[in-house]
């Protein structure tokens, strides 16, 4: 067999050097992983699990607001996904150029990304209370009655997705700057030499060569954001009813009731969704990167 | 993947226990409670009172938050072999989904069982056996009113849905807020469905034999609908406070009590609540049963109080007996009753109730003194109820979701629920 093929190169190390990191990672991931699999088909109360086959997974298909949630966890991580994108772009662009107290703006833009996700949560749940918000009271001075943010069922979602954007823009931000700084100065140079505004330098110097930075942020965050939950539940508990819920909290609300194969399926199928939107995603920007 | 990883962890520290555990003399016995702050001081009297009784056990009080995340961590706990000695839980169908019969230690022997009222032994009881004594006294599900807005207005307590919605339509008229309503805690959303049980039990005697062997319908039963109808007509009328989406519990108690609101449906629990945080307006709240459609029928939906119980896993369950028998004797009842806010009538024969109750359990006795007054509620009498009732009675009450379709929704949330439990016929 090995004779027809190229003969692998021979690795520096033995074999052995590979077991502890083979074990850990066994125990930690492997392990785990396949015992999802198999509670997922079982009915489990944490002592005794009972194999039902595909029950489970029948069930959260046939769960009324399973098809909500789905519906919910996309809409909520293309926003989050979409504004962290644009806004942390343009946001490391206005950092990276010369401008007043630069450095204490980038840790003003960073700094959110530092406290605890319940933290804010809870704080703009505060603020955002419908009669007693600081949000709505400024509003109201200035003559606009401003709605319910997180009682209207229309409009949970997109307030918590506005916090996740404002806590989450500062690490897109701080990877675009990366991104920013490894374009050379020559090409911007040039581009004055012959005549060109800052907005085509903008669309056809920075845009394309931050195309690496720019996959990064968007799988980081689209990734985050289809299996978010912190925020969510901190914030809406995905109500006012179901209004807000997302797959992740779906799940939890089934582990909550005690239904805990039924939640473990409900983590496969996030698993199988979330494999199923990045992996193709992914293939396309890397095929798209090497082309060029 | 945690539950591994915990399931490990408890293994060794098991073992560790195992090693470092104290010598027979003294012992020391953990206690797990919820975090309401009636039942820590409550828990707080009774080890006091018992440590000074029997000086070489010491026990510890860990609290624990309350509602779903506490089930779930008593469930984890219980399965992983980490519960502590003696912890605190409720009783009636959330019990029965602990299966009893294989993780607690059996209390049916104990003294102070002599004494307990046979209406709570049964909402403690799997295959025949004990598992549980009360902590606190029985309580109710129904209306908390403000007595002064009654008297202002001269209104009279309603026998009757009509003479309810009469009477928040006047106190409407005058300014204040009918109905406080706080959906921020999803839980207090229910209450006008499930405290409409005495009703529905009234017109459907057969009701919960028949819910639980899948006969029966909230969708298919127009008396179990009601409920729902109830949270849609005080919310078709705009009797509640604006900010009902976001209120909390503590708010609703603030308005009932200090006469924001007029009435905030309740289980009566929530009086030790106020004492706790608006003793000087304790005075001012009343309480009554949910109103039904015909005034010949007013009585009141029961709730249990929780139960102190004993985990097989645990290594002092002889020590742990005893305490746990002191707190279920009349000396123990007494000293709860004394310490802990009454929220009805305690379940321990020769445990009488002070004399200066608030009024608000006042208002509940006479129900329990009379025959067929009282009934108990749903879940102590059939094992399902669905998870997502909470939700669902957020959607009704504010006006996303008409009552028969919840009623639907309702029902197949049970199923699911059922079928978890392994029930027969689902």
């Amino acid at each position: 067999m090995t004779e027809t093929r190229p003969h692998p190169r021979k690795s520096p190390y033995p074999l052995w050097f590979f077991i502890p990191a083979a074990i850990i990672y066994g125990v930690l991931f492997l392990f785990p992983t396949i015992s999802s699999l198999w509670y997922s088909l079982t009915r489990w109360d944490l002592s005794t699990a009972q194999f039902i086959g595909l029950e489970n997974f029948q069930q959260f298909f046939s769960e009324p607001f399973l098809v909500k949630g789905l519906v919910n966890t996309l809409i909520y991580a293309v926003t989050t996904s979409g504004l962290k994108t644009v806004c942390g772009l343009l946001l490391a662009v206005l950092l990276t150029s010369n401008i007043f107290a630069r450095g204490f703006l980038r840790t003003l833009v960073f700094f959110p990304v530092l406290v605890s996700t319940i933290g804010i949560g809870i704080t703009f749940t505060v603020m955002m209370h419908p009669t007693k918000g600081i949000i709505n009271v400024t509003l109201e001075t200035l003559g606009m009655p401003g709605p319910g943010w997180l009682t209207n069922p229309a409009l949970a979602l997109f307030s918590v997705a506005l916090v996740d954007v404002w806590k989450g823009v500062g690490l897109a931000t701080l990877i675009f700057i990366a991104g920013l700084a490894a374009i050379s100065p020559d090409y911007y140079e040039a581009a004055r030499i012959d005549g060109a505004t800052r907005l085509q330098q903008f669309f056809r110097i920075t845009l394309p060569l931050v195309r690496p930075a720019t996959v990064i942020v968007v799988t980081l965050s689209l990734i985050g954001g289809l299996r978010s939950f912190d925020l969510i539940w901190a914030m809406t508990r995905g109500g006012p009813g179901f209004s807000s819920d997302v797959i992740a909290s779906v799940i939890y609300k089934q582990y909550q009731a005690g239904f805990y194969g039924l939640s473990t399926a409900g983590n496969v199928i996030l698993f199988a969704l979330i494999a199923v939107i990045i992996l193709p995603f992914t293939l396309w920007f890397n095929r798209r990167e090497v082309e060029e | 993947m945690t539950h591994r990883i915990k399931l490990i962890l408890a293994g060794a520290s098991a073992l560790l226990a195992f090693k470092a555990s104290p010598s027979h003399a003294e012992s020391t016995l953990s206690f797990l409670i919820d975090n309401n702050p009636d039942t820590v001081a409550a828990a707080e009297a009774l080890v006091a009172a018992y440590q000074a009784k029997v000086p070489d056990v010491t026990i510890e009080i860990e609290p624990r938050a309350g509602g779903g995340e506490g089930d779930n961590i008593i469930k984890t706990r219980l399965a992983t072999g980490e519960m502590s000695d003696v912890f605190l839980y409720n009783s009636g169908s959330l019990l029965q989904a602990l299966k009893p019969a294989q993780t607690l230690v059996d209390l049916s022997g104990l003294e102070s069982q002599v004494k307990v009222d046979e209406g709570f032994k049964s909402v403690v009881r799997a295959d025949g056996k004990l598992y549980g004594v009360p902590f606190g006294t029985a309580m109710a599900g129904g209306i908390l009113y403000n007595r002064k807005i009654y008297q202002d207005l001269g209104l009279t307590v309603p026998k009757t849905w009509a003479d309810f919605m009469a009477n928040n339509a006047k106190v409407k008229t005058s300014g204040k807020v009918a109905v406080a309503q706080t959906y921020r805690d999803t839980w207090t959303s229910q209450l006008f469905v499930l405290a409409d049980y005495y009703n529905l039990h009234a017109v459907v005697p057969n009701f919960a034999a028949d819910y639980t062997a899948n006969k029966a319908k909230y969708a298919e039963t127009p008396a179990a609908t009601k409920g729902f109808e109830r949270l849609k007509d005080v919310h078709d009328a705009g009797l509640m406070n604006e900010d009902f989406g976001a209120a909390s519990y503590d708010d609703g108690l603030r308005m009932v009590a200090t006469g924001e609101a007029a009435h905030y449906p309740m289980l009566s629990f929530a009086i030790g609540a106020i004492k706790q945080n608006y003793p000087e307006n304790l005075a001012d709240v009343g309480f009554f049963a949910q109103p039904s459609d015909d005034a010949q029928t007013n009585g009141l939906t029961v709730w249990m109080p929780p139960a102190l119980y004993i985990p097989l896993t645990s290594q002092h369950a002889e020590e742990a007996k005893k305490f746990v028998d002191f707190a279920g004797s009349v000396e123990g009842c007494k000293i709860m009753v004394e310490t802990n806010t009454v929220q009805g009538p305690p379940l321990i024969d020769g445990c009488d109730l002070p004399a200066d109750v608030p009024p608000a359990v006042k208002d509940m006795l006479p129900y329990f003194e009379a025959k067929g007054k009282t009934t108990p509620a749903l879940e102590f009498v059939s094992p399902v109820k669905g998870p997502a009732l909470e939700q669902i009675t957020v959607e009704v009450g504010s006006g996303i979701r008409q009552p028969a379709e919840a009623a639907k929704l309702y029902d197949e949330d049970v199923r699911k629920q059922a079928k978890q439990l392994g029930l027969p016929n689902w």
